[in-house]
């Protein structure tokens, strides 16, 4: 039996895929629409790794206002570029195939965050004191990246300002396939660990009074994540606040905290959110670049509500 | 049965457990007593593999408790924490279906509903099943919790002061339905209480605590006197007898 | 005793700007060395026109800063907030990109001023969100300013984006030396004279730290410090993003720094503290000059780094006392 809102979600995203198609269609057809499936696949694929990584990891850290941006986890991506511009330097670093980058960018930032932000959830550190030194801990590897990337190229502003806000105009293509391949397997391992998701999140005792083990299950999840936030970082660049807004969205349409359907609902959610302001943007703005920055807005604004009225309970 | 076998524990230098050995076994409903700060629910935690173990041994049907997987563990026993923050927004039923999880992974059966709803009308929950935790007094949470632990249906049920927030009514009919169900299926119950007069009429055995170790040991009529009750707790509790059951009376 | 102490702190901090100072006049682009500059014509030109006014306002930026950090934290009673992380240099930025949209021609000192009453605003509602979090859990503060900010960020870029406007938004919003000369940057000097003004209430800013229910049982009127401790931050950021450019982690370091040393007696404290920020900004930003010489790295980008370490190590080292 499938939900009938995840229904009507399904039908919202496949209509928003469609116009964003079809709109305005003129020149060679051919040409326009294999650039138009390209850029659907990617955004379509951002949507969903940023929505299920931010699923994931608020179950893993219990909390309901975090994402791995928010964390740091896409400035340890930047991080780990940084490491491998320090260990080849800077001109061995730029003729480096892209491919080749991002799964080095990958490995590194799996075993970063294992090291980095697992003492911090075994530790069960003051989620204020936890959240606090992740918000700083990502200003300061991109202050770092954009001081090195001056280091190496004082001239080249482009470098560091492209980075610096996500951009859902100039999508990084080359890496789709490679990035849709990693995000299909984490999607099956989240999908097959949907249940068992529903269990982590009634916390550590109660999981492990039903049989989890906390340990293994605690590093697969931050793995998974891992991936998921390298895919969408590579892609488009950060976006700390985005996964909120899906998330906070879904969980008002779907009414629960059940895995089985907010996975689905959130990451829907992020493809008619993404696909569908593009879209508008695109014909009815006439401006696309800046969706990104509209869409961290509303996620910005909607970390201070949660924040706020999480604090009042 | 469960076999505690030389368990101690410290934080830093303070030492909140020092050498316990007990053997608590299959059957029956054992009551753990003591003062605020005693150890028990340290000690719960350990045999719950909540917490690692560092010093001694446990073992639960020859099973150790620190080397067998979660998974089989969780088909044994089931514990119920004395406090419980659950992050997630869930209805009464939704929780305490979870209890069902280490016997069908998250895909209920026909099975796991039919014990669920046992469950739900045991513990006087079906007109709350389709409420949010979140909406519900702390007694009604408290229930619903119990329920949780109850629907894991395993041989050893670990309950750390279940009857916290519980009214009369409620509190001497959980005590009730854990008395019947030891009795009648042959279940184990390890229960922290408070209330000593509960232990006395409930539980098979009273195992005392106090200051990390056990100080004393055995059944109700033989725990319950002024002087081992003096020992426990440090002061004079009058005892009485009614309907040849000893009662205390430290009230005044 | 401590008396003493306290002098000794101030005159170690005085020194050691003094070197700066100097070395700031000696480093730079155009090879001038302190000999040169000595001796050449052309040397006093450059020392007077460019040397001179950038190595000032590195002093007078970092000493506003750091001071509007401590009111800040007084005022928030929350050791772990400051104008630019918190909203206040990027309300000060919203203003001055709305009135450049609005009105381009407007002189510097109205841009200021809108600037000015903008952080006072962004601020202003920062702070009374900030009270109603609950006391027990001090992180949420900071935590709801950086995003505050972040979202007043992106706000501004937005607009930026729209009115074409991104190149001047990246000069507000990372601090840079570089293009200070003499004439351009003198509006600084008001930092300066809050900073003396402030000197004067030190007192009711301490008795302030303690909290309402305190300061008036001691006869203070709250409101009214309150009022004028907002307009020394809001003035003092909005001058600095006007002039400078966003240079966070200042007013957050340098405070709690000076507090760990000396404690929280502002009479005490402020010098200190003045001096401090303005050690550490003209510090990085000469790191900044040398770090890739003879190209420049902005001061805001070497303080990000710098800055976030420093605060890191402030948040997981427990304090020395208490
Ligand atoms: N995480 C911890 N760190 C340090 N000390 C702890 C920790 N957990 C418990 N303790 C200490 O261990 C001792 C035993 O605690 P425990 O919770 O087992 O007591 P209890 O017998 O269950 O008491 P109560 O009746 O109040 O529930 C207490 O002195 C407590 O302060
Ligand atoms: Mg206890």
């Amino acid at each position: 039996m499938i939900d009938r809102r995840l229904i009507i979600l399904t039908l919202l995203a496949a209509v928003c895929a469609i116009a964003f198609l079809t709109l305005g269609l003129r020149g060679n057809l051919g040409f326009v629409l294999t650039l138009r499936a390209t850029k659907l696949a990617a955004l379509i694929e951002v949507g969903i790794a940023i929505a299920v990584s931010t699923v994931v990891f608020q179950t893993v850290t219990a909390n309901r206002i975090l994402t791995p941006s928010i964390m740091g986890i896409d400035a340890l991506y930047l991080f780990a570029q940084i490491l491998l511009v320090l260990i080849l330097g800077g001109l061995a670093y730029a003729t480096l195939d892209a491919s080749l980058k991002f799964a080095i960018g990958i490995a590194a930032l799996m075993i970063l965050s294992c090291v980095l932000i697992l003492p911090m959830l075994r530790g069960r550190l003051d989620m204020g004191l936890m959240l606090l030194a992740g918000v700083v801990l990502g200003v300061l590897f991109r202050s770092l990246h954009s001081l090195i990337a001056r280091i190496l190229d004082p001239n080249d502003f482009a470098v560091v300002q492209g980075m610096s806000y996500v951009n859902f105009n100039d999508v990084n293509t080359g890496l789709l396939a490679l990035a849709s391949l990693m995000t299909l397997c984490a999607l099956v391992l989240v999908w097959r660990a949907r249940h068992i998701l529903d269990v982590v999140a009634l916390g550590r005792d109660a999981a492990i009074g039903l049989g989890i083990d906390w340990t293994k299950t605690q590093v697969g999840c931050l793995l998974l994540v891992s991936v998921l936030v390298a895919v969408s970082t590579a892609l488009v660049g950060p976006a700390a606040f985005l996964g909120l807004l899906f998330v906070a969205l879904a969980e008002r349409v779907v009414q629960s905290r059940r895995h089985a359907l907010l996975i689905p609902a959130a990451a829907l959610i992020a493809v008619i959110v993404l696909v569908g302001g593009q879209t508008l943007f695109q014909h009815a703005l006439g401006n696309s670049s800046t969706l990104g920055v509209v869409i961290e807005f509303a996620g910005g604004i909607v970390f201070l509500i949660l924040l706020w009225r999480g604090s009042r309970r | 049965m469960i076999e505690i076998n030389g368990v101690s524990l410290a934080y830093d230098v303070t030492n909140i457990l020092s050498d316990i050995s007990v053997t608590i076994p299959k059957g029956g409903v054992t009551a753990l007593i003591g003062p605020n700060g005693a150890g028990k629910s340290s000690l719960l935690a350990l045999v719950a593999r909540l917490q690692p173990l560092q010093s001694g041994a446990i073992t639960m049907d020859g099973l150790s408790v620190a080397s067998t997987p979660g998974k089989v563990l969780a088909k044994k026993m089931a514990i119920l924490r004395q406090d419980n923050h659950l992050g997630s927004r869930l209805t009464v039923r939704e929780l305490v279906g979870f209890g069902r999880f280490p016997h069908s992974r998250g895909h209920l059966t026909a099975e796991d509903r039919k014990v669920v709803d046992e469950a739900l009308m045991l513990f006087d929950l079906d007109d709350l099943s389709g409420r949010f935790l979140e909406t519900l007094s702390g007694g009604q949470r408290q229930r619903a919790l119990v329920a949780m632990a109850y629907c894991q249906d395993t041989d050893y049920l670990l309950l750390d002061e279940p009857l916290n927030n519980l009214d009369m009514y409620f509190a001497r009919d959980l005590m009730r339905s854990l008395r019947r169900i030891a009795d009648e299926r042959g279940k184990t119950i390890v229960i922290v209480l408070h209330d000593i007069n509960y232990a006395g009429t409930f539980a098979d055995r009273i195992l005392a605590m106090r200051n990390g170790r056990i100080v004393a040991d055995g059944r109700p009529d033989e725990l319950i006197t002024t002087d081992m009750l003096n020992t426990i707790y440090g002061f004079e509790i009058p005892v009485t007898t009614i309907d040849g059951r000893p009662v205390a009376l430290p009230f005044r | 005793m401590i008396v003493k102490a306290n002098r000794t702190c101030l005159v170690i901090a005085g020194l050691v700007l003094a070197i700066l100072f100097v070395a700031s006049l000696g480093v730079g682009a155009d090879q001038a060395t302190l000999a040169d500059l000595w001796q050449g014509s052309g040397g006093i030109d450059l020392l007077a026109i460019s040397r001179l006014p950038r190595t000032l306002a590195a002093i007078l930026t970092g000493a506003g800063l750091a001071i509007a950090g401590l009111i800040m934290q007084a005022i928030a009673r929350n050791r772990f907030v400051e104008p630019a992380t918190a909203g206040t240099a990027q309300s000060a930025e919203l203003g001055i990109l709305l009135v450049t949209v609005a009105w381009p021609a407007a002189s510097l000192g109205f841009k200021t001023l809108v600037a000015s009453a903008a952080a006072l605003l962004g601020t202003g509602i920062f702070l009374m969100t900030a009270h109603r979090l609950p006391p027990t859990q001090p992180f949420l503060v900071p935590l709801f300013g950086l995003v505050y900010g972040g979202v007043l960020g992106a706000a501004a870029t937005f607009i930026a984006w729209q009115a074409d406007l991104l190149q001047y938004l990246a000069i507000w919003s990372n601090g840079d030396f570089s293009g200070v000369l003499r004439g351009r940057y003198e509006l600084l000097w008001i930092g300066a004279g809050l900073v003396a003004g402030a000197w004067l209430v030190a007192d009711r800013l301490t008795i302030m730290a303690l909290g309402r229910e305190a300061s008036i049982g001691l006869g203070i009127d709250y409101e009214r410090m309150l009022q004028i401790g907002l307009v020394i931050i809001a003035v003092i950021s909005a001058v600095t993003v006007v002039v400078i450019g966003i240079v966070p982690f200042v007013g957050l370091v340098v405070p709690n720094l000076v507090s760990r040393l000396m404690g929280d007696n502002m009479r005490a404290t402020l010098p200190v503290v003045a001096l401090s920020g303005a050690i550490l900004v003209l510090a990085c930003d000469i790191l900044g000059r040398l770090i890739r010489f003879p190209y420049e790295i902005p001061v805001g980008t070497v303080m990000g780094v710098t800055g976030a370490v420093l605060f890191l190590l402030m948040l997981f080292r427990r304090p020395a006392h208490g």
